[in-house]
């Protein structure tokens, strides 16, 4: 009987929520799934039928690849396995395949997968201090951060009913955070390197993570009254650091490199002609813009202050994927957007920068430059606001 | 109640699942012609809305009683129209008559699980919430979690075709727990009149309000309270029926419809006795049918008769609840015509006392949703199936500790031991022998659950798996109704008063 209770993880809140959660996400595998299902079909069709140096320029499907190369191979190797599910799935030309057994695999990998990510919450649950509260399990910080992390439904509706892979690349931010916070600094770096080359989305945190290394990395200790020690700066940790993103760089990048296709890939990655807002709108800055900029026309043309004839027939509300000029107000360009969101995390950059407030800042700072490129970014997603609301879990409770 | 939070989270625990569990498909989808219990319900829709109330249970051109004719009571008909003006308001296509044999559509499926859901949401649930919330003696944490447990049972869950009578018959339940007797008996008269099966649980209702009016005196206030109750039940018995009491033949042909006494000792594969004796011995064929109606009926009401006499001359609490299972359990395993699916009947009451016999309780309602896999592998659930069972262990084991509640006192055995250990001295190891068999039994079904599903049984025994599936089924049933009258018959005050003095 010990080795049953042993077996079931009766001991365990952590597993007993991980195994919960896993059980639902099981239950959720005949719901409705949009075309990014279809999408990561393709990828699997390309990565596996086709040779390395058509990955990239393999137009078949409207879904062509554009998230960087070790999500590409990640395909790559799931193919392999998804060969024994349903051959057919792997059909470059069998658009909108999804058989059961399609259905079956893709839902699992999904999953599956997610195992990353609870490893990385168990390892965020450990950098919490949870002395200081009450016995009562519903009031202990890790139990609560356990579910807001593993319970969060936004990634439930995202992952495993829209589906998407978001939960071990989050589950690779988190331990990259953990890992900041246990002074493991190389690791840290290196996981977010990686995810970097997973989906490069984590652009959008990129400056907190390179001004914290920068600043309290590399500079080994500091003035008594917390400003920089110019001379504590360590030439070996940022040639270090820098070798370790090097080294990721090249094993991904490289072989497209040695292709000549980084013009391609790049051009996949960072698709600026898919313009300035999704289908539909991400609640941004921007929405507001293109809203004030509709609101304004109606009165124009109303008032007589605009000829109709000037107005571009493309709308903003159509649900259209392009570009488009606005109105009354003046046009967007992505350099325009680049230079706002700059402007956006520059205080909370700053405040790394001369006020380094150990790992804590640097996570609040993560969450402002998530926000901020939420905010201001070119041709944002709705999802994307899971990359702000993940961090701020951990630093809510680390607050408490 | 504090921590009102949590238990709302439960609820919604509770909705969650079943929501994402009637996502899948339903019983008879897409297999004409005669579909399966969905398309039932949906005719009986069509019949009450189209038809006047004197033709629902006759046979005519407009109402083929071939077809899924109605053969609940008149509730479940009055119920039935309710969703049927409903689905008037939505799309007549629905319940149109004669064309809309075998509809099916999406929109359609999504308002068929949503009337089971609002009926789950304002009859069952919230019994189950107030029945955990009524429990004496348990912290408010084990209230919560005991509330989580029962509305994760599996059974419940998968076979979702609406469960007002055994809502009902928990409010019923309640109100007799609490001491409302008038409500109670009320509330379970409304449920004998939704599904006739819940005749199953009158017995013990019948004998705990007799016994506590014996108790009270029947010269004083037992008397009036024997009264009250009679009232009652005929008023509400009235109530429900009174558009058939008006001619003798519209009350026969209505009692010809609930009680099929033509139909044979049991159909398909049922974990009952008959079924398993039919293995061996095909009684169903050798047998007239005048006797096999007198043998069930005599086996049942042997079988459960000791708990029930206890009954009256003992009545509590705790009585009520274990004959409650017992009586149930006996008339699954003896009683004529028995479905599948009335397992359930049996499986309520053992979710109320899952607090008192954690370890045996959940044991039951494993097995209890491994009877019906036959079932709920032709509906296309076996994955929901797996994960909602897995989920339910899950919470058992971590909501009650089960594996350390193993001792004969923990069992309510002790009393049974001690009168056994007077003639058996060395007879020490029963709560050994309970957990060896627990293991063989959840291995067995483990094993079966996996051939069923991944092996092809042979030509020559095409019924292979499903036999096997109800005779092991059986043998537990078996088991735990010697348990539960064990318990009942060797439950004494003495033993009662000691728990409160210690």
């Amino acid at each position: 009987m010990a080795a049953l209770t042993i077996a079931t993880g009766t001991g365990n809140w952590f597993s007993a929520l991980a195994l919960g959660v896993t059980l639902l996400k099981c239950l959720l595998i005949p719901t409705y799934h949009s075309t990014d299902f279809e999408v990561h079909r393709n990828w699997l069709a390309i990565t596996h039928s086709l040779p390395i140096s058509q990955w990239y320029y393999e137009a078949t499907s409207e879904w062509t690849l554009d998230y960087p190369p070790f999500f590409a191979w990640f395909e790559y190797i799931l193919s392999h396995v998804a060969k024994y599910f349903d051959q057919e799935m792997l059909n470059v030309h069998n658009l909108n395949y999804s058989s059961s057994r399609t259905l079956l695999f893709q839902r699992f990998s999904v999953i599956f997968m997610d195992v990353l990510f609870v490893y990385a919450v168990r390892e965020c649950c450990k950098c919490i201090d949870g002395k200081k509260v009450g016995k009562e399990l519903t009031e202990k910080p890790k139990f609560i951060l356990s579910v807001l992390l593993l319970w969060n439904f936004g990634l439930l509706i995202v992952d495993h009913i829209h589906f998407q892979y978001n939960g071990f690349l989050f589950g690779l931010m988190l331990l990259s955070i953990a890992r900041l916070f246990q002074k493991r600094h190389m690791e840290g770096a290196f996981l977010f390197a990686v995810l970097l080359h997973f989906k490069h989305i984590y652009l959008y945190v990129a400056p907190a993570y390179g001004v914290y290394l920068l600043r309290s990395y590399c500079f080994t200790a500091n003035k008594p009254d917390g400003s920089i020690r110019w001379k504590s700066f360590s030439f070996v940790r940022v040639i270090s650091l820098g070798l370790v993103v090097f080294l990721v760089s090249a094993l991904s990048l490289g072989p497209f490199l040695a292709l000549n296709q980084l013009p391609q890939v790049f051009s996949r990655l960072f698709p600026f002609k898919r313009g300035l807002c999704h289908a539909y709108w991400a609640p941004n800055f921007w929405a507001l813009y293109n809203a004030l900029d509709k609101v304004l026309s109606v009165i124009g043309l109303k008032l007589k202050f605009l000829d109709p004839n000037n107005i571009p027939k493309a709308s903003m509300t159509s649900g259209l994927v392009q570009q488009f000029q606005h109105t009354v107000l003046p046009s967007v360009t992505p350099l325009a957007t680049l230079i706002c969101t700059l402007i956006a995390i520059l205080p909370s950059i700053f405040c790394l920068w001369f006020k380094p407030q150990g790992p804590r800042g640097f996570l609040r700072c993560l969450t402002l430059c998530a926000l901020s490129s939420f905010m201001f970014g070119w041709h944002v997603h709705e999802k994307a606001i899971l990359l702000a609301i993940l961090p701020m879990r951990i630093g809510k409770n680390k607050d408490v | 109640m504090e921590k009102w939070y949590l238990m709302t989270v439960v609820v919604l625990i509770g909705l969650t699942v079943r929501w994402t569990v009637s996502l899948n498909s339903y019983s008879g989808a897409g297999k004409p012609p005669m579909f399966g219990d969905y398309e039932a319900q949906r005719h009986w829709q069509e019949i009450t809305f189209n038809l006047p109330v004197k033709q629902w249970y006759f046979n005519s051109s407009d109402n083929n009683l071939q077809y899924w004719g109605l053969d609940y009571p008149p509730l479940t008909a009055y119920h039935s129209l309710l969703c049927a003006y409903v689905a008037k308001f939505i799309n007549p296509d629905w319940i149109a008559l004669h064309t809309s044999r075998g509809y099916e559509s999406q929109a359609h499926k999504l308002f068929m699980r949503t009337t089971v859901l609002i009926a789950d949401l304002l009859i069952y649930i919230p019994a189950v919430v107030l029945y955990c919330c009524c429990l004496k003696e348990i912290s408010t944490k084990k209230k919560i979690a005991n509330a989580l447990c029962i509305l994760l049972y599996p059974g419940l869950i998968l076979i979702d075709y609406g469960h007002f009578h055994l809502g009902f018959a928990l409010w019923g339940v309640l109100g007799i727990s609490c001491d409302c007797d008038l409500l109670g008996s009320l509330a379970f008269c409304l449920a004998i009149n939704y599904k006739q099966m819940e005749l199953y649980h009158a017995l013990p209702f019948f004998c705990f309000l007799l016994g506590k009016c014996f108790k009270k005196g029947l010269k004083g206030k037992g008397f009036v309270l024997l009264v009250k109750l009679a009232c009652i039940v005929v008023a509400s018995f009235v109530l429900c029926w009174l558009p058939f009491f008006t001619e003798r033949e519209q009350t026969l042909q209505v009692l010809r419809r609930l009680f099929p006494v033509d139909r044979g000792l049991f159909e398909d594969k049922v974990a009952n006795i008959w079924c398993s004796f039919n293995v061996f011995l095909k009684i169903k064929d050798i047998l007239p049918r005048h006797i096999q109606l007198i043998m069930s009926f005599c086996s049942t009401f042997l079988s459960l008769l000791p708990a029930c006499i206890k009954l009256i001359l003992q009545p509590s609490s705790k009585g009520f609840k274990f004959t409650l299972v017992s009586c149930a359990l006996s008339f699954f395993l003896f009683s004529f015509q028995v479905h599948e699916k009335s397992i359930l009947l049996v499986s309520l009451p053992v979710c109320l006392v899952l607090s008192e016999i954690p370890f045996m309780s959940t044991w039951f309602l494993l097995v209890s949703t491994f009877s019906m896999l036959p079932l709920l592998l032709k509906d296309e659930l076996l994955m929901p199936s797996v994960v909602t069972t897995m989920a339910f262990f899950i919470a058992c084991v971590t909501s009650f500790s089960i594996f350390e509640k193993t001792s004969e006192e923990e069992l309510q055995l002790k009393s049974f031991s001690i009168s056994v250990r007077k003639y058996l001295p060395c007879f020490t190891f029963l709560s050994r022998i309970i957990q060896y068999l627990f293991l063989i039994s959840v291995i067995t079904m483990v094993l079966l659950t996996l051939m069923t599903v991944t092996l092809d049984p042979p030509q020559k025994l095409p019924d292979l798996f499903s036999v096997l599936v109800c005779f092991v089924s059986c043998l537990n049933f078996l088991f735990f109704l010697v348990y539960f009258n064990i318990i009942i018959m060797w439950d004494s005050k003495s033993g009662r008063n000691q728990k409160k003095i210690s």
